[in-house]
């Protein structure tokens, strides 16, 4: 069998995760703590896990409708009202497999050959790809540190041209940190309310920030028409592994990726849609804990990092931080190469999320803290290594 | 401060510069506030959690619960005091339940601590009765595995 002839071309030049490259540097060698990973270290807060057992133990296990079950998307449509001020029918709504589903769903279904979908860089990494498989054509946005990695209303005009049919915004942002303020949404509201420019909202950390209130485009007058609201369980509720997530947008665009849903996916998983619902119900307490031990840590890294010479901008977001690491002379991956090498520390290449992310790392705080004392001690003499070397 | 106590009870080596960091507070403030905490008799005072085995001690911990006759006046503050003078006892704590005082005491030997009740405790005036449970394995203590390393059981690196 010629698999070379065989296999979808579209497919076979996708470029795989530079992330993946690096997680398999850093399993080879059993001494190496992470700060590379981009999932909770919390567990799911036990009346989740609770709730999840009850329903296998009353054999709630069939599918549910395409969508997702009725009380869940009516608990979904309650949350977005109480932290954005904004209502979405329950039609409005479909239960995904995790975040990365609705992202999928909603650039499929807007994306026709040769359209251009604007991505803000340094981003997650799925984004390009999938457009790429929707025979898109991805335009990157790069934001930069000195803007504190804002998307900017000049960055955004400067890209749009007459293909354009989608502008990618995920803020809070992985891997920066940076959030979009309601000031920072006004410009790029004002210059989309005139296009036919769909949004995407990768919202999925909204509700891990510090010191100030998630803010979503969507609030703004004349953009829920055009916006597409992406969330889901796996950061705020520590849920990763039970792939949950949700998008929400106009009734035209839901009913399209409904179909796309139904046929790729059927529904998602009952017993997680069950612990969702009570995730909604009764664990704003649960999040708020976490957020406050998310923001000591935050406060750790990025004061440490400024201290070691790293200039570190205070992300505002999320659970990374995005440290500069052009002062070494190194490059991305050749600074966490060495590190995870020589000093046992993995940590992400910032060209991973984009070639904007290039000369940055990403840490992740979403370890306790003795975990990321012992790390940064290790970045520390490594970086009395690089100093010695010069 | 609660989040300074909380910190601290995680690490107490955490520097003033680190937990200045975390709280958001200056180094002088830190400084202030353990020491004021040190002076109103809130910190006791910093210890070191140990896997006693690895330590390659040999240490035998028993906890023994104690009932006792509470004395006019002072209820079960008296016998408890004189308790936790024996240098053997490493805590004293009264309890609800089916019985008043527990016990700590740690030693190198099982006949040191059998010694120990019953020449020092049982003689004490107003104790009824002991019993003498011994430590087999510790698991956790103080927030901290002991057992055993605790497992990340996540990727490495993910996105």
């Amino acid at each position: 069998m010629d698999y070379d002839k065989i296999l979808s071309d579209k497919i076979v030049n996708i470029k795989p995760s530079g992330i993946r490259k690096f997680f398999d540097i850093a399993s080879k060698k059993k001494s190496v703590i992470s700060l590379g990973v981009g999932e909770p270290d919390f567990p799911t807060p036990w009346s989740v896990r609770r709730a999840a057992i009850n329903v296998l133990e009353r054999k709630r296990t069939t599918y549910t409708a395409n969508p997702g079950l009725e009380e869940l998307r009516t608990e979904i449509s309650r949350k977005i009202k109480r932290t954005l001020g904004v209502d979405y029918e329950n039609n409005e709504i479909i239960v995904t497999v995790g975040g990365s589903e609705a992202i999928d769903l909603a650039i499929r279904s807007v994306v026709n050959p040769g359209d251009e979908v604007l991505i803000v860089e340094p981003c997650f990494v799925c984004y390009a790809p999938i457009v790429e498989l929707s025979h898109g054509i991805p335009v990157p946005l790069e934001t930069k540190m000195e803007n504190e990695f804002k998307l900017t209303a000049d960055i955004l005009k400067e890209k749009i041209t007459d293909k354009t049919k989608l502008l990618i915004l995920p803020y809070p942002n992985n891997p920066t940190g940076a959030v979009m303020t309601k000031e920072d949404l006004e410009p790029i509201a004002e210059i989309l309310r005139d296009t036919n420019i769909v949004v995407m909202s990768d919202e999925i950390y909204s509700d891990l920030t510090y010191g100030m209130k998630h803010f979503s485009i969507v609030q703004l007058d004349g953009m829920k028409e055009r916006t597409i609201l992406v969330n889901g369980f796996s950061k705020a509720y520590a849920m990763t592994g039970w792939r949950l997530g949700y998008v929400s947008g106009p009734f035209p665009i839901i009913k399209q990726m409904l179909k796309l849903h139904q046929y790729a996916i059927m529904c998602s998983p009952t017993v997680s849609q069950w612990a969702g619902v009570e995730a909604l119900r009764n664990c704003d307490d649960e999040v708020e804990k976490m957020v406050k031990e998310y923001d000591t840590r935050r406060r750790l890294l990025v004061k440490e990092f400024n201290r070691m010479g790293l200039e570190c901008f205070e992300p505002e977001g999320a659970f990374y931080v995005f440290p500069c690491i052009k002062s070494t002379g190194l490059s991305s991956e050749e600074f966490c190469s060495r590190l995870v090498e020589e000093y046992d520390v993995a940590i992400v290449p910032g060209n991973a999320f984009g070639e904007s992310g290039e000369g940055f790392v990403r840490v992740s705080y979403a370890y306790s803290i003795n975990h990321l004392v012992e790390a940064l001690k290790r970045i520390e003499e490594f970086l009395n290594k690089l100093k010695s070397e010069k | 401060m609660d989040t300074l106590i909380k910190l601290l009870k995680q690490n107490s080596r955490l520097s003033d510069a680190q937990l200045a960091a975390m709280t958001g507070k200056t180094e002088a403030e830190i400084k202030a506030a353990i020491e004021q905490l040190e002076a109103d008799g809130v910190i006791k005072g910093y210890s070191v959690i140990l896997d006693e085995e690895k330590a390659e001690k040999d240490v035998v911990t028993a906890i023994i619960e104690l009932k006792v006759t509470p004395q006019a006046g002072c209820g079960f503050d008296q016998i408890a005091k004189t308790i936790m003078m024996y240098e053997e006892v490493s805590a004293v704590t009264l309890m609800s339940g089916g019985y008043d005082l527990a016990v700590t005491v740690t030693s190198s030997s099982l006949k040191d601590i059998a010694l120990f009740v019953a020449q020092r405790l049982s003689g004490i005036d107003g104790v009824l009765s002991t019993t003498t449970h011994f430590v087999l394995k510790r698991y956790k203590e103080k927030g901290f595995i002991i057992d055993e390393e605790e497992t990340d059981e996540r990727q490495f690196v993910s996105p």
